[in-house]
């Protein structure tokens, strides 16, 4: 499918002294606006009642959003690999505005199908092709820092949510009132409804920008002092190319994917939960010593602590390796989540640590793998490859509230449950863990056999990009 | 369909004031972000 010309790659091939440190605030422009999906709960509780429904309902429209996240990356992840970032940043600000548009209109006609369709499905393809769209070029533009660019750029997505909950509870109580952002007042439907086409016109500005300012390095470009030799020393990077298509039949990314899957499962098992779970580990009888007001500042410090860990512990993955530092993410994830099980219930500080902590591994988890993809198969469809692995998000954004909701339904009545009520489900979260630990743990050198022969220079493989599919 | 294609060989600068716009256009909401999320932790703290 062809792009107009004004986003077709080739116009955007940056010449001899480009800034690349243009091309992180390009990055963020998208992740920044695409990560409001995190903060839906803001307005949650307001559209159960303009609808009149169950918080089900309303909860699907976040899961669809985020199946159709994995879904959309992994089938455009070569259009966008092929297209470049430009017409991929592009599409993506028309789907995500789209479906604030389609959504908000939705709510001013109280028609819940068009929620469902606007911000679930077209809301959700702009997720999945936004989410991808600049991480293999920050890779291409960084090559000797991965981490630290493709964290930069993930960490934006956590930090969108940092910014739309505080801005859509004041755009709602500007538009209500009536409504002051307390526990207690609710905004009525017409406020959700301008909030949702205030932000689609926010968010069309920004991608846009994003849009307007990437670039894409030229085929022979290098950062000053690097030499790409140096890269193949490290153990596992290689200096190969490995198609998308082949990727996926390499036992390396289905290891990559259940890591994914696990870290990202055991992580959405707190976040989930995290404002009555504080409470409940706290709970003496009827009452808790836990305030909804310190749990609320719970979830916030959970907030920073996951957008930190993307940046913090991406970049450090530079320094110590991909594999050794999931080995952090996932082994002493482990160790956290007993001590969360057995000893959280015993001292506020040790609950907050140890949660805090496992947050910030949730947030690397995701923000590695784009880097560790590119040491294991090469940056040459790097982007379209993490588009497929993003499909072990969707798995496990089902699964995690699976989970966790089905242990504690067994457990008890909300509102009455107790620190011991969690432990079966957090002892789920350390096996799930410990399966991921061992997935890691057997990723080895992808065979020679999916490289693609040397003669493919990146550019006439994007132009045939089909040649390789069939091998 | 085909593209023009840019000459690459031509030198080019980026203005420093482009730069810090950029970053200070995506900055200040993150800043603006950070500012209201360490607000509400803090009640963790001081709750």
């Amino acid at each position: 499918m062809a792009v107009p010309s004004f986003l077709a790659r080739e116009r955007i091939v940056a010449r001899p002294g480009f800034n690349r440190w243009l091309i992180p605030p390009a990055a963020l422009a998208v992740h920044l606006c695409i990560g409001q999906a995190y903060a839906t709960s803001v307005y949650k509780t307001a559209l159960v009642e303009h609808f009149d429904t169950s918080l089900t309902a309303i909860g699907i429209i976040f899961s669809i959003a985020i199946v159709m996240l994995g879904v959309s990356a992994a089938l455009f992840g070569t259009w966008v690999d092929r297209n470049g970032p430009r017409a991929a940043m592009f599409t993506s600000a028309v789907f995500w505005v789209t479906g604030f548009l389609v959504g908000g209109l939705g709510i001013e006609t109280g028609q819940l199908w068009l929620l469902y369709l606007g911000y679930g499905v077209l809301g959700g393809i702009g997720l999945g092709i936004g989410y991808i769209s600049p991480v293999s070029t920050l890779i291409k533009w960084f090559p000797d820092r991965p981490g630290l660019a493709t964290g930069m750029a993930i960490m934006g997505f956590g930090g969108g949510a940092l910014i739309a909950s505080p801005l859509s509870r004041q755009l709602m109580n500007y538009y209500d009132p009536a409504y002051d952002g307390t526990a207690g007042t609710v905004p009525n439907g017409e406020a959700v409804a301008a909030l949702f086409f205030t932000l689609a016109a926010v968010y069309l500005v920004f991608m846009m920008f994003g849009a307007f300012i990437v670039r894409v390095p030229a085929n022979d470009w290098r950062p000053a002092g690097f030499d790409p030799a140096s890269v193949k020393k490290k153990a596992l990077v290689t200096t190969e190319s490995v198609s998308a298509n082949n990727a996926i039949k390499t036992p390396q990314f289905w290891l990559l994917w259940t890591v994914l899957f696990c870290n990202v499962t055991a992580g959405i098992g707190i976040l989930e939960q995290a404002a009555p779970m504080i409470q409940d580990f706290f709970r003496n009888g009827e009452t808790s010593t836990v305030a909804a007001a310190t749990a609320a500042g719970f979830v916030g410090l959970l907030s920073l602590f996951n957008m930190g860990g993307r940046f913090v512990w991406s970049s450090t993955s530079d320094y110590i390796g991909r594999k050794p530092i999931y080995m952090v993410y996932l082994g002493v994830g482990i160790v956290l989540y007993v001590v969360l099980a057995t000893l959280g219930s015993t001292a506020t500080w040790i609950f907050v640590l140890t949660a805090a902590i496992i947050i910030s591994f949730y947030g690397g988890g995701f923000a590695t793998i784009p880097a560790y993809l590119r040491d294991l198969f090469g940056t040459y469809q790097v982007g379209a490859i993490h588009g497929r692995l993003l499909t072990a998000w969707s798995a496990a954004g089902v699964a995690g509230p699976l989970i966790i909701n089905g242990v504690l339904d067994t457990q008890g009545t909300p509102g009455q449950l107790v620190a011991a009520n969690y432990r079966p489900a957090l002892f789920i979260m350390v096996g799930l863990l410990a399966i991921g630990f061992i997935a890691n743990l057997l990723v080895r050198p992808v065979a020679s056999k999916w490289y693609e022969p040397q003669a493919t220079t990146p550019a006439t493989a994007r132009a045939n990009p089909e040649r390789s599919a069939a091998r | 369909m085909s593209h023009p294609v840019r000459d690459d060989r031509q030198s080019t600068h980026t203005p420093g004031a482009l730069i810090a716009f950029a970053w200070t256009l995506v900055g200040v909401p993150l800043a603006y972000g950070l500012y209201n999320t360490v607000k509400a932790a803090s009640q963790l703290f001081g709750g």
